[in-house]
């Protein structure tokens, strides 16, 4: 194998393309290239790296120099001074918003530092287009061990051992599932993968199969091997192209390499894997509902029991596994579950991937270990909140999730204690809100998506939902009634305790969650016809401050209505009944006297 | 297996490993509400929510009716949260729901209503959609009307066109509270391939899906002076029609039938038992004919126009396999407005020929272009068994304690063979008895037939018929068990000679027509009621030692298979395919979302 001295990361992430990532990497392939060190320099496609604030990400190595906001015109300047003079780039550096002082290595910003990759372990290091990268950082030898050395029992086992629960959102213990699976009897049984990762801006298994997918299959074999399973199916929404071509690539290299197909390794263990392409919808997220896809019938779950264990795709047994979830899996084998178990808190052990985005500094994935309190995670990793605005909340969970406002930000991460402060982990959704936030708008933000995807078959989800909506946009608009909030309750109790599936059954918790921590929000727009963030326009008045409005008439002017009126040089005033908040005043005045309220 | 142990409302009761809690609660002695679930058609989807209860230990409410038992299951079903969660279900399906209970067809006899009741909701806190009904209703089928504006998503339908006809004519489109259920691409139902046969109406617990009605056009008819208004009812009308006035299933009102026709107004009541046996005599000829001239076997009945128009989309290859002849109700539709006006002294273009099935394809066939060699449309209205107690119930008349009244002539007489012809089997039965006595020149030794009765999908019989040999037959009911046998047929392994088709479960004591509920309980008693007729009330039991049909055949068309009866009592069939036919209006529909 060719050895390189130096190996420039470029972000391949998609956040990183979209800006342009690509042009950079070309450009700095030709640059290599043009300055004769095409056999010295390796320019590399690397994975998601996480960063996405930052973004596009470029880090060169050995040392581990990490370049921000990078561009197409900072390539001749890069290879010139610091591949060629051995001189950093300082002002491509990462500062911290505190200090002066760049940090040049990536171990050492903040962002980077306190986190703990196991599922990330490969992010940003290599091409996660070329199997032999994987391989040299033990890859498939978790595989190896699992297949050669161990009993499918002892597989179960470890994963027992290691504590590990389902990363989409369920928390259930990934080592029992599997051993319901392994014990059930069949001839054919399947193992699959759910990739469909569909709540609004999560992130976390894109960037896996993005920048590791050899960690997923790795995980699926283990698994496979573990149930006795004969074939397996990666469900991936087809709105992540660059995944499925990854994964596409990844699988046809391991069967070239034997690590699929028939008898892996010499273990006489054979699984071969195929992928299935979402068309669109949340609710084939859904574990049966992902099944009825797959067998090609409309993505609607199925009610339980039986248990996919039992009669899961084409009424066999089945074990269905979150991306992340795999992602954990060949580590745990090489290192045994007892290395895994002893990350974490007594019932959430090991790490979890974030995708930690809205109103914070540093938005990007991340991977902490369990027991992190979310404050760490939004202040310290995240750096804060931008502008100089206030915390008000952190969405955890998605439209499945609930809030976490100020008074619960210590909450450490772990199934059950989030479940204590009225949220759920979820699949790794972090979305942090500052104070122009209107929680009963988030609220129904989160129900028109449900309500949007839900699949229909059952009354409460189906009904429920809609009434809901109903409600909380009667709310927004300055139409609420007293009963409304009750009526939201009871609404969302009955929803809870009786939809059919995971959708519907987590459908009403933001609308819980922000009524334990934010009532008097839904009150002051009931009762007040006010909302207090500022956001909800039917409820905002646009009033002119008569201290600071010096009468030069220019807002009169350009409003569309002519419902300012006022003497020059005298405060203008704004007939309410006749405005139509559409801001132009506001645009339009140079003084600052016009605000929104 | 050992039985389990389980507590309903602390009653104790031991059940086999398997049974759901609604069943286990029924032996309780507790009937949970249920509204989607229909054990009939094995429709479990636990999608309504209304059958939900608590389980000791389960994280939320589970579905009852689909939900099994474990050993020491402790289940609680009237707990506040139970209630409470049923009783919001139901208000939710109510506001999404046309307040028109007092004008819809199903008003009585809706388990909508029902289950609103059993729950007490007392209020509707949600404001109702603007219904839209024009975009709702589709009445583009001669047979049967949708109205998508009181769909409760309940999805029995669904399941009975897919599984059980294998037809899925009706599918849902769209998520969420956009669900439709409709056909391809939002079609109108007769662009589609429908079999017409009903099993949705009589799935559908509430009044989205309904038999197109004709009463209002008899009526009109029976009005008119100018018109000779006759009436055939099919064996199955009797054998259930008690039913829609309280009597128990399985009673046959013969009698009765006859005497509130005649009440209501018909000129002539005669009887489709009478064409049952004359379709014997045709359809046993041409089976004999076909098995000694190399024919096309097996050949298939064709008395069932569901059955016949399924066979025209999905087998349109095999139709050839059909026999020619026309179904009992379309014999004496050609005969009513020939042969009888003939015997009568009438002028056939004052005939109004009416029938009253247990069917909702027959409206479909009647209307069928082929079906009018009489030189006028051979049937003109045709009412099913509920339409017709509609008109009884409209004249007052009361219909449990009517003298019994007997039919006329000369299309009145029946054997038994022919009563048989409502039950699943019953024609085959019928033909075999017939053709037997023809080969053989001898009645069977038992006329009882009993391989091709009873409710199994699939019933086979092989019998030694003179020098014919061994004759293999089958009987098929249900259009998904009726697509086994085509399939054989395709393959070319079929090992019959004849088979009978009903596309109906159960055939036409079931049909899309008949009263509704329908189990398979009130199948077997309706049945019961036809072979009673035939073994124990009727002197002849078999279709060739009917009097009239041979009067039929010496005075009119000579012999079985002869020029007339090609004339009158032969068909043709129309290959239909699978292409859904879009109009304009279609085009503009196909794609988009109401």
């Amino acid at each position: 194998m060719k050895v390189f001295r130096a190996h420039i990361l470029v972000c391949g992430g998609t956040g990183c393309k979209s800006m342009k990532g690509d042009e950079i990497r070309q450009a700095l392939i030709k640059e290599v290239a043009e300055k004769g060190l095409a056999d010295e320099v390796r320019v590399v496609d690397a994975g998601c790296m996480g960063y996405c604030a930052a973004g596009p990400v470029v880090v060169i190595y050995p040392e581990g120099t990490f370049y921000q906001k990078f561009q197409v015109s900072d390539v001749a300047e890069v290879i010139e001074e610091h591949i060629v003079k051995g001189r950093p780039v300082e002002r491509l550096m990462y500062v911290p918003p505190e200090g002066t002082a760049a940090i040049p290595h990536m171990k050492d910003i903040p962002f980077f530092g306190k986190q703990q990759l196991i599922a990330l372990k490969n992010r940003g290091l290599i091409d996660a287009e070329k199997i032999d990268e994987y391989i040299a950082r033990d890859g498939y030898q978790g595989a190896a061990k699992a297949l050669t050395e161990m009993s499918a029992v002892e597989v179960v086992n470890e994963m027992k051992k290691s504590g590990l629960r389902g990363r989409g959102g369920g928390g259930f213990p990934t080592g029992n599932k599997w051993d319901f699976c392994q014990k059930a009897e069949g001839d054919v049984k399947y193992i699959l993968c759910n990739a469909d990762e569909g709540d609004p801006g999560a992130f976390m298994d894109r960037s896996i199969l993005e920048a590791d997918p050899h960690a997923v299959l790795e995980g699926m074999i283990i698994a496979g091997y573990a149930i006795g399973a004969t074939k397996g199916y990666i469900y991936c929404r087809a709105e992540y192209p660059l995944a499925l071509r990854r994964l596409n690539v990844a699988i046809n290299q391991a069967r070239e390499y034997g690590l699929l197909g028939e008898n892996i390794l010499g273990s006489g263990y054979s699984l071969d894997i195929e992928i299935y392409q979402g068309a669109g919808a949340f609710v084939c997220g859904e574990e049966t509902a992902l099944m009825n896809s797959i067998e090609g019938k409309r993505g609607m779950p199925r009610p339980r029991p039986p248990f996919p264990a039992h009669k899961g795709l084409w009424q066999k047994p089945s074990v269905l596994n979150n991306v992340e979830t795999y992602a954990n899996v060949p580590q745990i084998m090489l290192n045994g579950g007892d290395w895994y178990a002893s990350i974490g808190t007594e019932r959430s052990k090991g790490t979890k991937v974030f995708a930690l985005t809205g109103d914070v500094k540093n938005v990007g994935l991340v991977e902490v270990p369990m027991g992190t309190p979310i404050r760490d995670i939004i202040f310290d990793i995240g750096g804060g909140i931008p502008n100089g605005k206030q915390f008000k909340a952190a969405q955890l969970g998605g439209p499945s999730g609930g809030c976490i406002p100020m008074s619960a930000v210590d909450t450490i991460i772990d199934y059950e204690e989030i479940i204590k402060v009225g949220a759920i982990m979820g699949s790794g959704g972090l979305i942090v809100m500052d104070e122009d936030t209107c929680m009963v708008d988030t609220a129904a933000f989160f129900m028109e998506f449900c309500q949007d995807e839900s699949c229909g078959k059952c009354t409460p989800c189906r009904e429920g939902t809609k009434r809901m909506l109903e409600i909380l946009r009667r709310i927004t608009k300055g139409q609420g009634r007293d009963g409304d909030i009750e009526l939201l309750e009871e609404l969302a109790y009955a929803i809870k305790d009786s939809a059919l599936c995971g959708l519907g059954q987590t459908a009403p918790n933001p609308v819980l969650s922000t009524l334990r921590y934010f009532r008097e929000e839904y009150e002051a727009h009931i009762y007040n016809k006010k909302c207090p963030a500022g956001i909800c326009k039917a409820l905002a008045q646009y009033t002119i401050d008569a201290a600071k409005c010096v009468g030069c008439t220019a807002c009169a002017r350009k409003c569309p209505q002519g419902c300012i009126s006022g003497e020059k040089k005298e405060p203008h005033v704004i007939d309410q009944s006749k405005c139509v908040k559409c801001g132009v005043c506001m645009d339009t005045c140079k003084f600052g006297a016009i605000a929104l309220g | 297996m050992s039985l389990l142990n389980v507590t309903i409302d602390n009653v104790k009761v031991q059940v086999e490993p398997g049974t759901t809690i609604l069943d286990a609660a029924k032996k309780a002695g507790i009937k949970i509400p249920t509204l989607c679930y229909s054990g009939d058609i094995d429709h479990k989807p636990g999608a309504c929510r209304v059958c939900v209860c608590e389980v000791e230990g389960a994280r939320s409410l589970v579905a009852s009716c689909v939900y099994p038992v474990n050993e020491g299951m402790v289940v609680k079903t009237t707990t506040e949260r139970v209630r409470k969660a049923r009783k919001l279900n139901v208000e939710l399906l109510l506001a999404n729901h046309p307040t028109e209970c007092n004008l819809c067809v199903r008003s009585g006899n809706c388990e909508l209503q029902k289950v609103a009741e059993q729950v007490g909701v007392r209020e509707v806190r949600f404001p109702y959609p603007d219904f839209n009904r024009e975009e709702c209703l589709d009445t583009s089928s001669p047979s049967i009307v949708r109205d998508t504006s009181k769909c409760i998503k309940c999805y029995r339908c669904v399941t009975v066109c897919e599984n059980i006809q294998t037809v899925n004519a009706l599918q849902p489109s769209f998520r969420g509270d956009k669900v439709k259920i409709a056909p391809a691409f939002g079609s109108p139902l007769n662009n589609v391939a429908c079999a017409m046969c009903g099993q949705c109406v009589m799935a559908c617990p509430v009044g989205a899906l309904y038999e197109k009605d004709y009463v209002g056009d008899v009526w009109k008819a029976l009005a008119d002076p100018t018109k000779h208004v006759i009436v055939q009812e099919a064996p199955a009308v009797r054998a259930a029609l008690g039913e829609e006035f309280g009597m128990a299933p399985g009673t046959l009102v013969t009698g009765k039938m006859i005497a509130a026709l005649r009440r209501l107004g018909f000129d002539k009541v005669f009887d489709t038992n009478f064409t049952a046996d004359l379709t014997i005599m045709e359809e046993g000829n041409e089976l004999l004919k076909r098995v000694k001239e190399g024919g096309v076997l097996p050949m298939i009945t064709s008395c069932s126009p569901g059955w016949v128009k399924f066979c025209e989309h999905f087998y349109p290859e095999q139709s050839a396999h059909l026999s020619t002849c026309k179904s009992p109700q379309q014999m004496f539709g050609a005969l009513a407005k020939t042969y009888y006006p003939q015997t009568a002294g009438l002028d056939p273009k004052d005939i109004v020929s009416v029938s009253i099935m247990p069917c909702t394809a027959k409206k479909y066939e009647s209307q069928r272009p082929e079906m009018s060699d009489s030189g006028f449309q051979d049937v003109d209205y045709v009412l099913t068994t509920r339409e017709l107690a509609r008109m009884i119930k409209e004249a007052g008349i009361d219909f449990v304690n009517l003298p019994d009244e007997d039919y006329d002539n000369p299309m009145g007489e029946y054997t038994g063979a022919g009563t048989i012809f409502g039950a699943t089997g019953g024609v085959m039965e019928a033909a075999i008895r017939t053709v037997y006595a023809v080969v053989t020149g001898q009645n069977l030794p038992d006329l009882n037939v009993t391989p091709v009765r009873g409710l199994e999908g699939v019933k086979e019989a092989s019998l030694t018929i003179g020098d014919l040999g061994e004759v293999k037959v089958a009987v098929a009911h249900g259009l998904g068990n009726a697509r086994k046998l085509m399939e054989q047929i395709k393959e070319g392994t079929s090992p019959y000679q004849f088979i009978e088709v009903m596309a109906c479960p159960g055939g036409c004591v079931a049909g899309g027509g008949q009263p509704i509920p329908t189990t398979d309980e009130i199948r077997v008693l309706r049945a019961g009621a036809l072979y009673s007729d035939d073994a124990k009330v009727q002197a002849k039991r078999q279709s060739h030692e009917n009097e009239s049909v041979k009067k039929l055949y010496e005075t009119f068309l000579k012999e079985p298979l002869g020029h007339k009866s090609h004339e009158l009592l032969h068909t043709c069939y129309v290959c239909r395919g699978l292409d859904v036919l879009m109009d304009q209006d279609d085009k503009k529909k196909a794609g988009g979302s109401k």
